[in-house]
């Protein structure tokens, strides 16, 4: 009987342990954590890797979390099938059919973190459209995007919430969330401009733009 | 974080395979594979390293150290060490994620109302005849163990 996948994944979690963390101020996290600080018995959705740091934070405040690793869950082999003309696709119905799914749940706030810059092109109008049923009406979701400055080598990273306005952030790879690849970088699929952020989130009620030094703009949507 | 001495476990092996219910009123390491259920109520449920369980489980303390699919549901305590793979949802009044598990789900931590009862009766004793505050017990939260070339495309202008 073979339950799981089989990898060995030590290797690869020594190789996550040793990349070193970083820190950086976040305005529109601030902003986010005043309602997770004054609040009582929010839902919330990480959809970054899984943080023990952002889970703690939030179950210490009385919040229910979910943590999913939509990245991860977007490089699943068995989405791939190939087109008319032979090029590789993504079965975007497939993967909403699969992920995304929390029967009976809708949330206050939703953490996309840089989910956004490194989702395959197919899925993330799709995703976003998800994310929008998920939400609660004023239910508010985070986004960062990288500017156009930002260079083609932009790490992809994972976020931990410090507390105030701190991030501390952990350099990610494939192969991190073991499912059995050797570690490899993960592509900055494209940049988006204001504009195109703007058209992305159009169902929402407002959108919120802060932009940091570090070739960064973060993104604070209210539905 | 502390691993318990599993000596005194029941031990299911490497090369053990189970489907169906499991029961029981002691401490289990399961190492093997578990499909089905697994009901510990009272007692602790550690998931080894090569442990593979596809079940919903019931314990009073769970540490998973190899792969989950299934809902935890611990009275006390659950834990995800570095090497565990979970998927599924933990209800418990405590919980300890270390850095590198893999967790897909929800972690809903429920209070202890035993002891918020207790504190309660403590009040109600120590203020006489005063009725006790509704929320005088401090609840016991989630805690998580810390150590726990791109080709670009600009998207054009008129929108996604």
């Amino acid at each position: 009987m073979k339950i799981f996948g089989s990898s060995d994944s030590t290797a690869q979690d020594s190789a996550a342990a040793q990349r070193p963390k970083l820190t950086r101020r976040s305005s529109s996290l601030a902003q986010l954590i005043k309602t997770l600080d004054s609040e009582e018995t929010l839902c919330i959705l990480d959809l970054g890797s899984t943080s023990p740091a952002n889970i703690r934070y939030c179950t210490e405040r009385g919040h229910k979390i979910y943590s999913d690793d939509l990245l991860i869950s977007s490089t699943d082999p068995s989405l791939v099938s190939k087109d008319e003309a032979g090029k590789p696709t993504l079965d975007s119905k497939r993967f909403l059919e699969e992920n995304l799914v929390y029967p009976g749940a809708e949330f206050d706030i939703v953490l996309c973190w840089n989910l956004p810059d490194y989702l395959d092109e197919s899925l993330v109008k799709p995703v976003v459209g998800r994310l929008w049923s998920l939400l609660k009406p004023g239910g508010m979701l985070l986004a960062f995007f990288h500017t156009q400055e930002a260079g083609p080598d932009a790490p992809c990273y994972r976020y931990h919430i410090v507390g105030g306005d701190v991030l501390e952030m952990t350099h990610i790879a494939r192969g991190d969330g073991k499912k059995g690849a050797p570690p490899s970088k993960f592509r900055l699929q494209r940049v988006f401009n204001n504009r195109n952020i703007e058209n992305l989130f159009r169902d929402f009620a407002s959108i919120k733009f802060f932009l940091a030094r570090d070739n960064i703009r973060e993104v604070l949507v209210v539905r | 974080m502390e691993t318990p001495k599993t000596a005194e476990f029941a031990h299911i092996g490497k090369s053990v395979i189970i489907k169906g219910e499991l029961s029981g009123s002691e401490d289990l390491y399961v190492d093997g594979q578990v499909e089905g259920s697994i009901e510990l109520s009272g007692n602790r449920l550690i998931i080894g390293p090569h442990g593979q369980v596809r079940a919903s489980v019931n314990a009073k303390g769970v540490i998973v150290q190899g792969k989950l699919d299934g809902n935890i549901r611990a009275s006390e305590r659950a834990e995800l060490t570095k090497s565990a793979i979970a998927v599924g949802d933990i209800v418990t009044q405590r919980i300890a994620i270390e850095e590198g598990a893999f967790f897909k789900g929800k972690v809903d931590i429920q209070k202890d109302t035993t002891q918020k009862d207790n504190a309660q009766k403590d009040a109600s004793k120590t203020e006489g005849a005063k009725p006790a505050p509704a929320a005088s017990a401090s609840a016991v939260a989630g805690s998580a163990a810390g150590a726990a070339t791109v080709a670009m495309k600009a998207i054009p202008n008129d929108g996604k």
